[in-house]
């Protein structure tokens, strides 16, 4: 196994251009799990260590370029307020050792469906900033997931960041583990609301071959919410709402029985979290000043 | 008479007073230096020139070998040596109590992860790339992985030709041991019975999950012996079974306590001992062995798992009619301890209660499963799990309070076990329970410490997880007791060394122990010099490192080192004490009566001191070295379970208090209260340190610690990140009340304290997840799915 310590990026891009098979390295969290355990013995490990860039982000009015390796500790200190549902999730990594290296750039690299930062990033409307020799692409989150542990970079492609954009409704995410803390999701769900474009995205992790949305569920809301004209009254959810909104999300799940949990339990407890998470966003959305900006953007396309 | 230690060990709760005599919450000199990361753990020990041994495993839980090629293996470069079972010149098996585990396997493997061959090297990935390439031909076999399987017509017998003296008292060759005990005539009584109720529980396989990995390094000597440094729980066990392999006789066997990471019965097998050791031998090097947390939940036992039937009778009164009880234990491949654990199990599984009569069967089975045996509980906590679970389904079918039914039939002194044995000293059971009962219960949404909208997460169930933020989450409040025995028991000859020097170093008197006790985390280093500080009437302690130049300490386990190890502290003191009184007598005319010793000087009865240590002394050191045996006890009758087969009792009792979130079926354990009968604290800091590590591993139990094995005999999660302990997080307030009731049989009036919370802590639990449930829960750990009933 050969060592690479690119100094800059450029370097990076070079190395990883040479040597596809290398294996970028960051935090560790991941990368040097596989190595103890003997799982993995890649030809080449892509030490990106030296480039500080990563571990920094920018925020605009509207987004955040958040750098690949910033820590998950810098994502719940700095960036509750315009990543909340990825701040929530981000609490919910590991141990504080884990927070302290472990990176979003981290958990799409790897791609584990599950990943705890994945919902969060599929509700948000997230873009993966990926990077080679050849050029960027922007590649949209919901085309980055293949299938477990697969996704969509090039074998020259290094993720350079993840952009965001920042909150403009009310953002949320749980997880199911068998223990307090600490622990690898049996499944999880994120909701965000996007009051600016009347719309609302999902993200489920840990029930699928891939982390994924419930585009039948976001569906159903967004139309709910339309008809209703809740964006604008603010009104309450009929109870139905929820309980509807949590099966579809629960049908969304393509999950497996192992030793975390079984899949009966899996598609039983997304339904919880996306009816709890639905009544703490709307909530959130009421009683706020969001209802009254609401303008006449076009409801769900 | 009560003492009442509460709360959680804080230093400055319980500072030591400065004699740091027995009774003194002494700290512990490991302490600051396990929290700080600068204790040297056996994996950290390190030798100039040293080889790294490396074990390859069987990737199948029953096979035959058809043969093994090491050729390939040996070409590596910075190989030293490969071995298998055709190098071993001198005894191929082992056990700790039958001889029937291969050293390296032969033909046959019964087990996944049964160790094959040994690689040394250069390099432990050199060692690791070697073992890959060794080529072992296997032919599986089918595998027997419960009751049924094992006893089947047909069924594959593990271990043919059985000549161990439990053979002749089982009903199958897969049987490894049957204990039955009968008690008055439970067939006549039953159907006497006003309320009969019947149960079937079940409990996975718990790991000890000590941190600290199987390691140790063996070092070739010139005499042709060997020194082994390792972690383990009994260095002179470990050597007796050492030396028939490497063919030595025991003195050139010589093994030294390395620092210990935890143990909880995972070290009283061998693990890597030999096989360090033979590699050593073989390359005349010394040789480092260290497990990977993976090769850990392979390298040592487990705890049993267990399924269990019970049937209760009881007056409409709620007075225990009788019990009918049979346990099976999961013992695995091997022996292990299974039988002990079988002996436990069965004389044991009527719990603290009065039972005029009772059927009880227990026994343990060899199955292509993992390997198990001793740990923390012993047999002892599968039983309470199913006799506890069973009076909360006693009192729910007499509409009676779970507490007032056990307190109706709660054992005390002078009760009879159905062993027939006496309970010879105090057992207070109803007292344990009327305290965890009449503590305060915590307040109620403990959550609710700010903001509406922003509820503690932390004391919500899930966590950080936010999960919930209370909705769906229901409380519940659970009740359980239980029995332990301390020490070894059945007619085992159980005893402790230690040898005590008194000397003056700079005109000082100073004691040194000496003891192989194994320190493996319990506080036994604190409690030895406390009581030679007692004993001697010095300050000054030296422990000189536990190893086999002195003789047997016994085992750290069974709760038993401070009786037996402490008992042999004091006697070995005594003995001193009358050598120093002798020679003051003969040299300095010290008055025949009744002397002390205290703060160096020889003082009488009324204190007036009639001398000093460094009077006699300074004649040279004084060293005595005594045996210290507890009182003898007897086997079981093979086919009545009768005889005095322990050597003492212990109770604790447990309340929990849970909440959980009733839709997903997650828990929050809000409290976890705990009473227990210590006989007499010699060390209040580390007894209520005992007894909420215990509690804890009990929780670990009830709601979330299992090695899931599949039907083939492989286990699923060999790792911290799918075998769950216990965080901060899932680790409760544990408010403990300690009572002092002397046993006057033992030193102090003590009692073993390291086991007993262990057992009533998880159907305490249990009994509140079932309240606010609803569900039947009859199984542990007890999952999500099984609260919400999608499993």
């Amino acid at each position: 196994m050969e060592y690479l310590r690119p100094a800059d990026w450029p370097e990076a891009l070079a190395a990883k251009a040479a040597h596809p098979d290398a294996v970028p390295l960051a935090g560790g969290t991941d990368v040097m799990v596989e190595l103890n355990l003997d799982r993995r013995r890649p030809g080449h490990l892509l030490d990106l260590g030296r480039i500080a860039a990563l571990r920094t982000w920018e925020t605009t009015a509207r987004t955040v370029r958040l750098g690949a390796a910033v820590p998950y500790r810098d994502v719940i200190a700095r960036l509750s307020t315009e990543l909340p549902g990825l701040a929530l999730a981000s609490r919910t990594v590991g141990s504080p050792q884990i927070r302290t290296r472990g990176s979003v750039g981290g958990n799409l690299g790897t791609a584990s469906p599950a990943g705890d930062a994945h919902p969060a990033l599929l509700a948000a409307g997230a873009t993966v900033e990926a990077v080679s020799v050849r050029g960027t692409r922007h590649i949209p989150i919901d085309d980055f997931y293949l299938g477990p542990k697969r996704n969509a970079l090039a074998p020259d492609e290094l993720i350079r960041a993840v952009h965001i954009d920042a909150a403009r409704g009310p953002q949320q995410f749980a997880k199911v583990g068998t223990r307090n803390a600490m622990v690898i999701a049996v499944c999880a769900f994120a909701l965000a609301l996007h009051p600016h474009t009347r719309t609302v995205r999902t993200g489920i992790g840990s029930a699928a071959p891939t982390p994924v949305r419930a585009p039948r569920a976001e569906a159903f809301l967004c139309g709910l919410l339309e008809e209703g004209g809740h964006w604008s009254s603010g009104a309450p959810l009929p109870p139905s709402a929820a309980t509807r909104f949590g099966e579809l999300a629960a049908a969304a799940c393509a999950p497996i029985d192992d030793v975390r949990g079984s899949a009966a339990y899996r598609e039983h407890a997304v339904a919880v979290l996306a009816r709890r998470t639905l009544h703490r966003t709307w909530n959130a959305y009421r009683t706020s000043n969001d209802a009254a900006i609401t303008g006449g953007e076009p409801p769900c396309a | 008479m009560t003492a009442p230690v509460t709360g959680t060990p804080r230093l400055t709760q319980h500072a030591a007073p400065a004699d740091g005599r027995i009774g003194a919450s002494t700290p512990r000199p490991d302490g600051t230096l396990k929290v700080t990361g600068a204790f040297a753990y056996s994996s950290d020990l390190w030798h100039e020139d040293m080889l790294w041994g490396h074990t390859l495993r069987s990737p199948h839980a029953h096979a035959r070998i058809l043969g093994i090629d090491i050729a390939e293996a040996l070409t590596v470069p910075g190989v030293t040596a490969v071995l298998t079972h055709a190098d071993l010149t001198a005894a191929t098996h082992y056990g700790l109590e039958l001889s029937d585990q291969p050293v390296l396997a032969a033909d046959r493997v019964r087990y996944q992860g049964e160790a094959v061959a040994l690689v040394a090297a250069d390099h432990p990935e050199t060692a690791r790339r070697a073992a890959a390439r060794i080529r072992v031909a296997y032919e599986e076999l089918p595998v027997v992985h419960d009751e049924a399987s094992a006893t089947a017509p047909g069924a594959p017998v593990l271990h043919p030709g059985r000549t161990d003296h439990y053979a002749a008292h089982v009903p199958h060759p897969n049987v490894l041991h049957r204990q039955p005990v009968l008690h008055g005539d439970a067939r006549a009584a039953a159907p006497t019975a006003d309320v009969v109720v019947t149960g079937d529980y079940e409990t996975g396989t718990q790991d000890q999950a000590p941190l600290g990995p199987e390691s140790g390094l063996a070092v070739p000597a010139e005499d042709g012996g060997v020194d082994l440094y390792v972690a383990t729980q009994w260095l002179h066990v470990d050597r007796q079974q050492l030396a028939p392999i490497l063919g030595l006789p025991p003195e050139k066997v010589r093994l030294t306590l390395a620092g210990v990471g935890g143990a909880f019965g995972a070290r009283e097998d061998l693990s890597m001992q030999a096989h360090a050791c033979l590699l050593a031998m073989r390359t005349g090097r010394p040789v480092k062995m260290v497990y990977s947390r993976e090769e850990s939940f392979f390298g040592h036992v487990h705890r049993h798992p267990a399924r269990l039937h019970y049937e209760h009778g009881a007056t409409r009164d709620g007075i225990l009619v009788h019990v009918r009880a049979r346990i099976v234990l999961d013992g695995g491949a091997y022996a292990s301890s299974s039988p002990a654990v079988v002996g436990n199990a069965a004389s044991l599984a009527l719990g603290p209660y009065r039972v005029p009569n009772a059927d009880i069967e227990a026994l343990a089975l060899y199955t292509n499963n993992p390997p198990c045996g001793a740990m923390r509980g012993f047999g002892a906590v599968q039983a309470c799990f199913a006799y506890e679970s069973q009076m909360d389904k006693l009192a729910a079918a007499l509409g009676m309070d779970p507490v007032e039914l056990r307190r109706r039939n709660a054992v005390a002194q002078g009760d009879v076990m159905p062993t027939g044995q006496p309970i010879d000293s105090p057992a207070p059971a109803a007292e344990l329970l009327r305290l965890v009962k009449e503590r305060p219960l915590p307040p109620e949404r403990p959550w609710d410490t700010g903001p509406a909208d922003a509820p503690d997460l932390r004391a919500l169930p899930g966590g950080l997880s936010n999960t919930t933020h209370g909705e769906g989450v229901v409380r519940g409040v659970g009740y359980a007791i239980g029995i332990k025995n301390i020490g070894f028991s059945e007619g085992f000859d159980d005893y402790a060394t230690a040898r005590v020097g008194l000397a003056l170093a700079g005109g000082e008197p100073v004691a040194t122990v000496h003891t192989a006790a194994a320190e493996v985390g319990q506080g036994g280093v604190t409690v030895q010099a406390q009581i030679a500080r007692t004993e001697l009437g010095v300050p000054r302690v030296a422990l000189l490192p536990p190893d086999t130049t002195v003789g047997s300490a016994g085992s750290t386990s069974a709760s038993r080192q401070t009786y037996m190890t402490g008992g042999a502290v004091r006697a070995a003191c005594a003995a001193v004490r009358d050598e120093v009184l002798r020679r003051g007598r003969a040299r300095h005319g010290w008055p025949a009566g009744e002397l002390r010793l205290a703060d160096g000087l020889v003082v009488t009865g009324d204190g007036t001191a009639v001398g000093a240590l460094a009077d006699v002394l300074d004649e040279g050191p004084v060293e005595r070295e005594t045996e210290f045996r507890h009182r003898p006890t007897q086997p079981f009758d093979p086919h009545t379970g009768q005889g005095l087969g322990h050597v003492q009792y212990a109770l604790c009792a447990h309340r929990a208090v849970v909440d959980v979130d009733t839709e997903l079926g997650l828990v929050k354990v809000v409290e976890l209260a705990a009473a227990q009968d210590v006989g007499r604290a010699l060390n209040p800091l580390s007894v209520v340190g005992q007894i909420q590590g215990g509690s804890t591993q009990g929780l670990g139990l009830a709601v979330m610690e299992e090695i899931v094995v599949g039907p083939d005999g492989r286990q699923r999660n060999p790792s911290f990140t799918d075998y769950l302990i216990p965080t901060v997080l899932d680790t409760p307030a544990m408010p403990v009340d300690v009572l002092e009731l002397a046993d006057p049989h033992a030193p102090y009036g003590l009692r073993g304290v390291g086991e007993p919370s262990t057992l009533s802590s998880t159907p305490a639990i249990v009994a509140a997840l079932r309240q606010a449930t609803g569900r039947p829960l009859t199984r542990v750990p007890v999952r999500p799915e099984h609260l919400v009933g999608r499993a």
